[in-house]
């Protein structure tokens, strides 16, 4: 399983795309597309912008399905990004 | 030295009061019709404007070469302001007024250019000790300028990039913040997916979650889901604030919500309390002012609790709107 810490990257606020965008390419799709899992780790990142969010993920659902969402996982998340989370995953499946 | 006359110039008159409530007036009374020189007047008394003011003169002024830019003197006792929010040094003329170092403008950002992804991140870290905002009541701030700035670098095509200003009000304990953009407006945006025929209906489909100008795809693009003026606009209204989007000859605006009633967001901006114009003095991009009271304690996480509600709800209807049903005949 590999880890992604996102503080050291993004800071208290990940509102970054152009950082989105580069994590997505570099550390989030060749893993999966290895049949990897990876964990995402927010720990110490107390908001983050739905912009930034679905730069990270949605492409990830739309190239590998829902299911990468069985191999995705989102640790020590606070609560604010948690519902980001939960609100692009949302749109993302409707 | 003898200033140039120049007879068919854009004109901005600085107004004795201009905030977001009023701001129709002020909006009105632009001239935009020759933009190749500016003339800025204003009232001698006082000039009691919001941020959005400042960005909407700083963003035309930086289009035009400061030798064709004339500003009357500033009479008016407030006229520091100007100097302080650094309105003069943007537009690159010398307003000949004197600041002196004790004189305080309180909690401001002053007029600020902003032309890349990393100079943002720069700011907002830098922007919250200049409010002297506590965490919680920084959240809405950082998250309304982030993605507002983001939308001009992704959407506007400016080469001037964003300017935006804010202010604290005592009185009202609220901070007002102020965007501009010299770009190409919401319409030409919007309209490279979806048929807007009117720079109003424009803004309004921007104003959808879900709506992009990128894509006419449901969930946007891999950078682009189109929620990002809807996610400032519920932040308004939670809050029970104005919020206003000015691009070509629209303008729309969100009202106050009146503290008896309940809030709920929608995803179609016209079932929110508004007003909108169309015909106005054309704005070739695209302005956005909000206002953010710090009375109310809303929490940003109950927020986001109603906007994933009214995003799901918007969806759907977008969807049963879609939806065709098998004709048999």
């Amino acid at each position: 399983m590999i880890e992604i810490k996102f503080f050291p990257k993004v800071g208290v606020f990940a509102e970054n795309k152009d950082i989105a965008r580069d994590i997505r390419i570099n550390e989030l799709i060749p893993p999966l597309e290895r049949g990897e899992s990876l964990t995402l780790n927010f720990e110490n990142v107390t908001n983050a912008t739905q912009s930034f969010i679905h730069a990270l993920i949605s492409d990830l659902i739309r190239k590998f399905g829902i299911e990468v969402l069985d191999r995705v996982f989102f640790k020590s998340c606070s609560e604010n990004v948690q519902k980001i989370i939960k609100i692009v995953v949302d749109y993302m499946q409707e | 030295m003898v200033n140039p006359v120049f007879l068919d110039d854009m004109k901005i008159h600085l107004p004795n009061s201009a905030f977001l409530g009023n701001i129709d007036t002020f909006i009105r009374s632009f001239d935009s019709s020759a933009p190749t020189s500016l003339n800025i007047t204003a009232n001698d008394k006082w000039i009691s404007v919001h941020p959005v003011v400042l960005s909407l003169i700083a963003s035309l002024g930086l289009t035009i070469k400061p030798e064709n830019i004339i500003c009357q003197p500033l009479m008016a006792k407030s006229r520091h302001y100007f100097e302080r929010m650094g309105l003069f040094r943007l537009l690159g003329i010398s307003s000949g007024i004197q600041v002196v170092a004790h004189e305080s403008a309180g909690r401001f950002i002053p007029l600020t250019q902003i032309n890349n992804s990393g100079q943002l991140t720069n700011f907002i870290t830098e922007m919250v000790p200049l409010l002297h905002l506590e965490p919680s009541q920084a959240d809405p701030i950082k998250y309304i300028v982030s993605e507002l700035v983001r939308n001009v670098f992704e959407h506007s095509g400016s080469k001037y990039g964003a300017i935006l200003c804010a202010q604290y009000y005592a009185k009202s304990n609220s901070i007002r913040i102020g965007i501009a953009d010299a770009g190409v407006g919401i319409k030409r945006t919007i309209n490279q997916s979806w048929p807007a025929k009117t720079d109003l209906e424009a803004i309004k489909l921007a104003l959808i979650p879900g709506i992009t100008g990128t894509t006419r795809k449901e969930g946007g693009t891999e950078q682009n889901a189109g929620a990002g003026l809807f996610f400032i606009k519920s932040i308004a209204k939670v809050n029970r604030d104005f919020f206003m989007v000015y691009s070509g000859n629209a303008m729309y605006k969100l009202l106050k919500t009146e503290s008896s009633k309940q809030v709920r967001l929608y995803a179609n901006p016209d079932k929110d309390k508004h007003s909108e114009n169309e015909g106005l003095p054309r704005w070739q991009g695209t302005v956005v002012g909000v206002d953010i009271n710090l009375d109310h304690k809303s929490e940003f996480s109950a927020l986001l609790d109603q906007i994933r509600k009214a995003y799901a709800e918007g969806v759907k209807e977008r969807k049963r709107a879609r939806y065709k049903e098998a004709k048999f005949i």
